[in-house]
């Protein structure tokens, strides 16, 4: 009997164990263009697997050949993909909410494009804190340099 | 080295090399340009004649009609050369327009740290040794025909585009800051911190070389660069964008009438930027 028993008991053990792992990382939840009207540029299972491929190539077509407004752009993905959530609120690349990371935190692939790129439309990019700090330190220097001119001459 | 300090006084942190560089460029500068251009420029300026400046005005505004007609969908091609032409004699001691729209344009930030914070333009001082005559310039990328930068590039990030506009391939650029030392104007700058926020035309990001992009986007949009659109329309009119490659182009025509100096062209690298009015 326990020749039987045994085996059972592991792989019920191993049926409770991959459940519970399951229930741990669900299956991402990816954010839908509210504008129901907006379709895809491909079909989504050929965009899951290639949209690399894509953004790719579009990405060295545009920077060496100048070739832009082509629809495969990342850009493009995030200006239908990233929207405010219900408070208002863009969730970054740094949130599984991101359209982005949702699918790349499920499958643990690195994602350095947001490195560089925008993670959101250019109308939620936070522009406050931009260049009025250079424009200052810029305004010290030169101030400094006018009075060290004023005073090296004879 | 102790008489180019005293030349060349620049407004920004930066190493005697470059100081060295630019009294060259001043002294450099008076061979060529023709005295009397000089004088018809300062006697525009200088002229309390409203009827006078407001025409010069209005001519500068349409100095900068040369843009791309090229459709988005195409190639670049050799067929356009963009360039500048900066009148250094209407370039205002002080004035930082196009370096604080040129900041705006490119989400560029500070970290209170002058030596290695981004620049794409700064504005420099020349005092001349021997008359103590000032001018004042902006200075970026000055997009070489024959590039310093892509030459010694180990990956093939640093590139000058078919129609003259130098980049930085940031996709594969390892940050190896070859082109840093070898450009001869100093126009790179290497990013030492993460970046958030960039803007959507202007991607940027830690570990990478950057410089002036003479507005690539803006420029393959059919718009302008954004230090140019400033200056022009704070009325300085010290700068005009067009295609060198077009004698129609307001650009080609204004260098073709007074003429225009490459700084350091005894390097030979074909600059797309040149200035005017670089006297002793
Ligand atoms: S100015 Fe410097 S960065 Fe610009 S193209 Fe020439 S060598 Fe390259
Ligand atoms: S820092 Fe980047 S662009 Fe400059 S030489 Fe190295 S790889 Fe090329």
């Amino acid at each position: 009997m326990t020749r039987f028993l045994r085996p059972l008991l592991v792989l019920i053990g191993f049926m409770l164990l991959s459940t519970s792992t399951l229930a741990e990382t669900p299956f991402p939840t990816i954010h839908e263009p509210s504008d129901e009207s907006k379709k895809c540029i491909h079909p989504e299972d050929e965009m899951r697997r290639n949209h690399m491929n894509y953004i790719l190539h579009e990405r060295d077509e545009t920077m060496h050949e100048g070739i832009r407004g082509e629809p495969e752009g990342l850009a493009n993905c995030i200006n239908c993909h990233v929207e405010p959530n219900e408070s208002g609120e863009i969730a970054g690349i740094e949130t599984k909410e991101h359209f982005c990371s949702a699918c790349h935190e499920y499958a643990a692939v690195q994602i350095d494009c947001f490195q560089c790129h925008a993670d959101r439309p250019q109308k939620y990019i936070d522009r406050s804190k931009h260049s009025s700090s250079l424009r200052d330190q810029l305004q010290r220097t030169l101030a400094a340099a006018e009075a060290a001119t004023e005073g090296a001459r004879p | 080295m102790n008489n180019s300090k005293e030349t060349a006084e620049v407004t920004t942190p930066v190493n005697s090399s470059r100081r060295d560089f630019l009294s060259k460029a001043a002294v450099a500068g008076t061979v060529t340009i023709a005295p009397g251009i000089f004088l018809h420029r300062t006697a525009g300026a200088a002229v309390a004649d409203t009827d006078v400046s407001e025409i010069e005005a209005s001519e500068a505004a349409d100095m900068n009609t040369s843009v791309s007609t090229r459709p988005l969908d195409q190639d670049v091609s050799n067929k356009n050369r963009w360039g500048m032409l900066i009148d250094t004699t209407r370039c205002a001691t002080g004035c930082t327009d196009c370096v604080d729209a040129c900041n705006e344009e490119n989400g560029l930030v500070g970290h209170g740290r002058p030596e290695t914070d981004t620049q794409y333009i700064r504005k420099v001082t020349l005092k001349s040794k021997s008359t103590g005559h000032e001018l004042s310039l902006p200075l970026m990328c000055q997009h070489c025909e024959t590039a310093p930068c892509a030459d010694v590039c180990p990956t093939g990030a640093s590139f000058v585009r078919a129609d003259g506009i130098a980049l930085v391939d940031k996709h594969i650029c390892i940050g190896c800051r070859y082109c840093m030392m070898a450009c001869p104007y100093k126009a790179r700058s290497f990013v030492h911190e993460a970046v958030e926020n960039q803007k959507l035309t202007a991607p940027r990001g830690k570990g990478t070389v950057e410089a002036c992009t003479m507005c690539v986007t803006r420029v393959d949009n059919g718009g302008i660069p954004a230090c140019v659109e400033a200056c022009t329309a704070e009325n300085h009119n010290a700068m005009i964008f067009g295609d060198l490659r077009d004698p129609n182009s307001p650009l080609s025509i204004e260098l073709k009438k007074h003429g225009g100096k490459q700084l350091r062209s005894d390097l030979a690298l074909n600059t797309g930027v040149r200035y005017q009015g670089l006297n002793e």
